[in-house]
């Protein structure tokens, strides 16, 4: 510990929310420091109470919550103990605060700069045009293109990362000591994403303001962090430099976070989960709140609560492995703690009972499904009688090839057309043009009737849990539901067998079919959705984003349950996300969309190795890493993505390519063919 | 036989209404995620004893709504039936409806409110207020034994009230221990401290307070017009226990009669889009467009035409003034369902969008499925509470229209008709208030307890809105 | 913005046409001229010559939509549905059934519906809106509760009662006002104060927990966070940031009243005995005068649509989304 007092000192904070039906300790006993000019991280995965500490801090927390114990002291005065008339005087003043959407954090009906100004106007005696300089001065600082012009404009003409700069602007107007950044982040792309953390690292560094980074991306810690914290159910069960963190996470919780993550290094083989799923906090702990999910507990961690013990490097783990006198060589190994070294070392599990071998040899080159040349246009209504004034070509001459057995993955930032690529296949949206070829006959233009029968050869995976299955409905009737529509299945026995089969298939017991999804969690219900898809046996799923609203412990688990599956049954599918580590970890095939396009396609190594289109690598280099030690090619691109109603003249990407040359401004290139699987479509490689 | 049933159309809806609340009932009963909400609103102290008051009113509505003729005579081995179509509540309440006085009385008075020249027994002629033909009647001198009469009654009842209660509490103790598995006793007491997850307290102290208001009013009513009579003599206690039923039918079957539509309407609109849209749209929009009072004067005027110049289709008084009502609670469903029709709408559109409707898309799941399995079921929240919302509402509308006339048949008893005779008499001096102040009573009953009711419930079944209980979480602190 | 608002306009037209074809229905073919004739000339002795009589007087006797007895145009003019209501289109309301000029009539007492109506609107609103604020400024405080509580009361007693009683409690117990009546120019303001003061406060119940539900919603808000979060005070807040963003969903409810306030209310005005557009409706339902409330319905409609018309240019003005579409 440094002698310096430390900006911020929260000591055992506790916060209560009243659920209506119980009484959910949100954030349990959490002391932690935020020193000068240190950016610290509060790192954990969703609900473990790492937002509630940072409301409470700033005391903002909604009408059910309450801070039941503890103090939070700014430079030595605690923030608890002011009447709120002082608190208000901090807020904005002395600690800033960012949000973690964007789109709902400004006020709709006041422009950028009149929100801007409104911060200034509380603590400073600004006015007129001195007041008008410094707000076009912030959004200057935050790197808003064109700020004069675009202080004067309403959120909802703002994109989500021009929206996010103006919270910056807004927390950072009177120059606080802390800023506060809740997941700031979370809900932009990845190279926005880039963008707004290069501000924030830039505004940190600059301002020597302490920055407490609260957010579930290791990432993201990993690039912008001095310090970190863990939270895991309402706690912080380790806390460390981020050298030593990233270098040797002392706490089980922690290793198995890293573990899970995906990777192209551990395609192989299956990532480690977390078994079960985090405690309800309506309820008091008499032992390690890790305890039942952890490959290390002992009868001593179920029975006594684990304090802060030290765990060397200057880290603190909440672990009785841990504890003065602890006989660690017996419980866990000392040789494993040294063993794990990095994160990115793959870990080939070989006698895993998930992966018996293949039935279906992956290297088939059968082509399952094509797809030509794929267009879907939604109409634009406009003008006085409401009539179609323009098109959004959210796909715009799409072709792929989809092989039995195979996973193509389709990558792109949101707004680029691959979920709609999805739905266009399976016809849950109308495609404009293009064919999509099975089996000879092309489903984008067959009649509702006539498609009937194909759909059981393709299903589709949905992003969020929650919406995807429907309340109302047991488990059992959502897994017949596609059976009884397609004709499959004789008779009732005979599908209620096949339910249990199904279940049993995609690790849930048969027992749940009587249960109704509010019972289920994130990770469950997605197995069910899964089920659900392989109710009919189809031969190809789509699987749009189907972990992307997961905790990566969960994730990981769905992952696994994906790669099995299609070993087993040969299922093809056409994985769509915005995650490359993901993609890498599972597709053998990528495709890279930008404004309905595709720019780069080929094998998973070639593309996300050798990346050859200018997006490309740009996108894979905004991707936080964990591994700060190997220098990367760090290629920032400028503004966002244009509007699909009317894409940029040329290439699409050329206003924001960093390679761009006159070329690509008039011409749409054609695509150029590096070996029998890669290809781009970039002016940069004349091909013949 | 000694009568003949007659269902008038009313009833029959009645009826059915209830078989359908008894059938979900059942059904709900048997889900647990239906069932969850409705244990919401019976942990709510407030809905819970609003419901409790509620039932109170329900049963003597349905008592009130099973009608029939009593025989009169036997003709050639024919029995020959009363024009007058009698209730199983007006058989209850029999007396009541029998006693009339000659015109107005005040509550529980023993002589007309009017001056009236009467004859002397021993000859001759005198103007003074003539004694009551049945109020106060057993009396022999009213003045002196009035106020003790009155007291005596009224504290016998309210002791059978207490006794009434005890046993009533008592038994529901003894049920709640068997089921619990625990002393009558702990029970009790538990109930006092209010730790039972159902808030009986709430209930009990409910029907603590009706039992000892109203069984005095019963005891007295035996001998006395507890709210006094009207201008033609009739209690008003009587009016006012048939205004319930009104009231009831015009507040549920306006929505059983418009639910069809505006469920099948607003979610088509939602769910198919495009030009099923525009046309729901344009009809309800149209629809919304007229004023509701001005567009149930000019159906209830049309109607009164029709009901006039055809009078051949109706056999008693009591069967037209009925198809006026039901007719009624038509023209008002036929201008609420918009409201009702437009939110649905919102609601199949955001649904439509749900990954599960999609999923079922890829299965090839037909609409008519998609509607009846994923959309309806997800919806019906949304329904029940319009429902219960709109139930004050629609019996405080009754009797602005009926005031306004073009509202129930002026034959039927309602709380409109109710104080639109009474008002005639404002000008009175001393005024006849009994009238006003007996339906005020009953209607604000009735309402406030289907208000707090209606928040009960959507507070249950509607997250959104949820009122934060601040007071938990301080007691927590301390 | 403004191809919207012609948008809203074009809009207009089917609906106006909606409701003409449903008021000439529900007033000429639900039942024939020669039944409303027969009503009023009372049902037991009319003969067919004094029904024909009276169908004649009115104008009623014409064929309902073709008149085949006349040449070209005049097959779709000569008849009740040109006569009675394609001429609404215009304004021309015609005679009543007792031979007034119900334009004539409606242009003079539309003033004193006005008279009522506007005060009760504008201070309605301004109290409305202030106890919301109010509550949800102390929301989940005691404040906020019993002031749902008696809310809940207040909109549970029928507002007859609440003319009822305030008639007995100003006009006759304290003698403060006339109970009843209306008399012209400044005599007026002495009839209105009643009325007035009855009609904002039998509206506080409904309206004012309407509001609070409006402001409590907002307060949820993410964006309500960070204006706290910028340190502003909890009135500036609710002032600034949370009134603001729910005149959006006020306006919705609030503007498309303002044109029907020349319609008056029938009960007030039936019960103080003003001589308003809504007292000018009762008298017609109680004497059976078709004309006038076929008029009335088609007047009411009208002001209704604008009223629509008006909520959507009233959005241009809170929500700028609407303003730069």
């Amino acid at each position: 510990m440094s002698p310096e007092r430390p900006l911020l000192s929260v000591r055992d904070l506790r916060t209560w929310l009243d659920a209506g039906d119980a009484i959910v300790r949100a954030v349990d006993r959490v002391s932690f420091d935020v020193r000068r000019g240190e950016t610290f991280a509060l790192v954990g995965e969703s609900g473990c109470g790492k937002s509630m500490t940072a409301l409470s801090i700033m005391r903002l927390l909604p009408d059910a919550g309450g801070i039941v114990g503890g103090s939070v002291e700014l430079d030595g005065q605690d923030l608890l103990q002011m009447p709120e008339s002082g608190m208000r005087d901090v807020r904005g003043r002395r600690i800033g605060m960012i949000f973690q959407e964007p789109a709902l954090s400004l006020n709709p009906v006041m422009t950028a700069g009149e929100q801007v100004a409104e911060a200034l106007r509380r603590h400073t005696p600004l006015e007129g045009g001195a007041l008008a300089a410094r707000v076009r001065e912030l959004l200057e600082a935050v790197r808003i293109p064109d700020a004069a012009r675009r202080k004067d404009e309403y959120p909802f003409q703002l994109s989500g990362g021009m929206k996010q700069r103006v919270m910056i602007a807004m927390a950072l107007a009177c120059d606080p000591e802390l800023l506060v950044a809740d997941e700031p982040t979370t809900a932009l792309d990845v190279t926005i994403q880039a963008q707004v953390l290069d501000v924030l690292r830039e505004l940190q560094k600059t301002r020597r303001m302490s920055l407490m980074l609260i957010t579930h991306d290791l990432g993201v810690v990993s690039g912008m962090a001095h310090r970190v914290a863990v939270m895991y159910a309402g706690e912080i069960v380790e806390t460390a430099s981020r050298d030593a963190f990233f270098a040797r996470p002392a706490h089980p919780y922690s290793r198995k976070l890293f573990d899970s993550l995906p990777s192209g290094s551990k395609r192989d083989g299956a990532l480690a989960v977390i078994r079960g799923s985090v405690p309800a906090l309506t309820r008091e702990f008499t032992g390690c709140r890790f305890a039942d999910r952890c490959d290390s507990a002992w009868e001593l961690c179920r029975k006594s609560v684990p304090g802060l013990y030290d765990a060397g490097n200057g880290q603190i783990a909440r672990c009785h492995l841990y504890a003065p006198g602890a006989d660690k060589s017996e419980k866990w190994g000392q040789s494993r703690i040294s063993e794990r070294d990095s994160s990115m070392q793959s870990q080939k599990i070989d006698s895993d009972p998930i992966f018996p071998d293949p039935i279906f040899p992956i290297t088939s080159n059968e082509s399952l499904l094509l797809v030509k040349d794929l267009k879907v246009h939604f109409p634009v209504h406009g003008g006085l009688l409401k009539r179609v004034v323009a098109r959004v070509r959210a796909v715009d001459g799409v072709s792929l090839e989809i092989e039995a057995g195979r996973t193509l993955g389709l990558v792109g930032e949101s707004g680029c057309g691959k979920t709609t690529v999805g739905k266009g296949i399976l016809r849950l949206v109308e495609p404009t043009g293009g064919q999509v070829v099975f089996n000879g006959s092309d489903l984008a233009h067959l009649s509702r009737a006539a498609l009937r029968p194909m759909r059981k050869h393709f299903q589709i995976i949905f992003q969020d849990p929650y919406a995807s299955l429907n309340p109302r409905m047991r488990v059992l009737e959502t897994l017949e539901e596609g059976m009884a529509a397609l004709g499959l299945g004789e008779g009732r026995e005979a599908r209620q067998a096949r339910v249990d089969a199904l279940l049993a298939e995609v690790g849930l017991d048969p027992e749940v079919k009587f249960r109704y999804p509010h019972e289920f969690s994130g990770g469950q219900r997605q197995r069910i959705a899964i089920a659900r898809a392989l109710s009919v046996e189809p031969r190809l799923i789509i699987c749009d984003e189907p972990t992307s609203a997961l905790d990566v412990s969960v994730q990981a688990q769905i992952l696994n349950l994906l790669k099995a599956l299609q070993r087993k049954k040969g299922l093809a599918y056409l994985f769509i996300s915005h995650n490359i580590s993901v993609i890498e970890f599972l597709a053998h095939e990528v495709a890279v969309m930008y404004l309905g396009r595709i720019v780069e396609h080929g094998h998973v190594d070639e593309v996300l190795r050798a990346p050859r289109h200018p997006y490309t690598r740009a996108l894979l280099s905004a991707v936080p890493v964990l591994d700060r030690t190997t220098k990367r090619e760090v290629i920032r691109l400028q503004g966002e993505l244009p509007s699909p109603v009317s894409p940029p003249a040329g290439c699409h990407f050329h206003p924001r390519c960093p390679d761009a040359f006159e070329r690509c401004g008039q011409a749409y290139p054609d695509s150029a063919r590096f070996t029998a699987s890669h290809t781009a479509a970039c002016h940069l490689y004349p091909m013949v | 036989m000694p009568f003949k049933i007659v269902i008038l159309w009313t009833d029959a809806l009645i009826y059915l209404l209830v078989v359908v609340v008894l059938l979900l009932a059942w059904h709900v009963r048997r889900h647990e995620h239906l069932a969850a909400p409705w244990r919401k609103v019976a942990r709510s102290p407030g809905g819970l004893a609003a419901a409790a008051l509620l039932a109170l009113f329900v049963v003597i509505g349905l008592a009130d709504s099973v009608h029939y003729r009593p025989s009169v005579a036997v003709k050639d081995g024919k029995t020959v039936y009363a024009v007058e179509v009698l209730s199983l509540l007006d058989a209850i309440a029999a007396p009541l409806r029998a006693r009339k006085e000659k015109t107005y009385s005040a509550p529980l008075a023993t002589r007309l409110f009017a001056k009236e020249t009467i004859e002397l027994p021993g000859g001759g002629q005198a103007r003074d207020y003539p004694r009551l033909k049945h109020g106060g009647a057993h009396l022999e001198q009213p003045e002196e034994q009035w106020a003790s009469d009155i007291a005596r009654r009224a504290l016998w009842g309210a002791a059978a009230g207490v006794v009434l209660w005890l046993v009533l509490a008592i038994l529901l103790c003894a049920l709640l221990a068997r089921r619990a598995g625990a002393d009558v006793d702990e029970i009790w007491r538990a109930i006092w401290r209010g730790e039972t997850e159902v808030p009986w307290r709430a209930v009990l102290v409910t029907l603590a307070v009706v039992l000892v208001a109203g069984m005095p009013l019963l005891a007295l009513a035996a001998k006395y017009h507890v709210f006094g009579t009207d201008k033609v003599g009739q209690d008003v206690f009587y009016q006012s226990l048939k205004s319930i039923r009104t009231g009831l039918v015009i507040g549920t079957l306006t929505t059983l009669v418009m639910l069809p539509f505006a469920l099948l309407l607003g979610v088509m609109a939602g769910y198919f889009k495009g030009w099923v849209d525009d046309a729901i749209q344009y009809l309800y929009t149209t629809l919304s467009s007229i004023p509701g009072v001005l567009l149930i004067a000019a159906a209830v005027l049309m109607m009164q035409v029709y009901i006039e110049t055809h009078p051949e289709l109706f056999d008693t008084v009591t069967a037209r003034a009925d198809l006026r009502l039901l007719f009624l609670c038509v023209i008002l469903g036929i201008t609420s369902w918009t409201g009702l029709a437009r939110l649905l709408r919102g609601e199949a559109l955001k649904l439509r969008e749900m990954e599960y409707i999609q999923a079922a898309h890829a299965f090839g799941v037909s609409h008519w499925r998609i509607l009846t399995r994923h959309i309806l079921p997800n919806v019906m929240h949304i329904v029940l509470i319009a429902v219960v919302m709109d139930f004050s509402g629609l019996v405080l509308a009754e009797a602005v229209l009926s005031y306004v006339g073009v509202g129930v048949d002026p034959s039927t008893i309602s709380f409109g008709t109710m104080i639109n005779s009474a008002r005639l008499e404002m000008a009175r001096d001393p005024m006849v208030w009994w009238s006003l102040a007996a339906a005020f009573c009953f209607m604000l009953l009735m309402v406030l307890s289907a208000n707090l009711f209606a928040d009960a419930v959507r507070d249950a079944f509607d997250p959104r809105i949820r009122t934060a209980r601040p007071f938990r979480l301080a007691a927590q602190k301390a | 913005m403004i191809a919207y608002i012609i948008r809203r306009l074009l809009y207009a037209i089917p609906i106006l046409i909606g409701v003409n074809v449903i008021t000439f229905t529900l007033f000429f073919v639900v039942n024939s001229p020669d039944d409303m004739a027969r009503v009023h000339l009372g049902v037991k002795r009319v003969t067919p010559e004094a029904i024909r009589k009276w169908k004649e007087e009115r104008g009623y006797d014409k064929a309902l939509l073709y008149n085949g007895a006349a040449a070209g145009a005049q097959a779709f003019t000569d008849t009740i549905f040109y006569e009675k209501s394609v001429k609404l289109f215009a304004f021309e309301f015609g005679r009543s059934d007792q031979g007034r000029d119900i334009g004539y009539d409606i242009g003079n007492r539309m003033w004193a519906s006005l008279a009522i109506a506007l005060p009760v609107f504008l201070l309605g609103l301004a109290a409305y809106l202030t106890f919301a604020l109010l509550m949800a400024f102390f929301r989940a405080t005691y404040v906020d509760f019993w002031g749902v509580v008696a809310c809940v009361m207040m909109m549970s007693i029928s507002g007859l009662f609440y003319i009822i009683g305030g008639q007995y409690l100003v006009g006759k117990l304290l003698n403060l006002v006339p109970i009843s009546g209306y008399d012209g120019g400044a005599n007026a303001l002495k009839f209105l104060v009643l009325p007035v003061i009855i009609g904002v406060v039998s509206g506080i119940g409904a309206s004012t927990r309407w509001y609070r539900t409006i402001f409590l919603e907002e307060i949820s808000k993410d964006y309500v966070r960070t204006a706290r979060a910028k340190g502003l005070s909890e009135l500036r807040v609710l002032f600034r940031h949370v009134l603001a963003n729910a005149m959006i969903p006020i306006l919705t409810g609030v503007v498309v009243v303002i044109p029907l306030l020349f319609m008056g209310s029938l009960v007030t005005e039936a019960f103080f005995g003003i001589p308003g557009l809504g007292s000018y409706t009762i008298d017609a339902i109680n004497s059976q005068d078709f004309a006038v409330v076929r008029a009335m319905v088609f007047l009411g409609s009208v002001l209704y649509i604008v009223g629509l018309i008006v909520t959507d240019i009233s959005y241009t003005w809170v929500d700028p989304r609407v303003r730069f579409e």
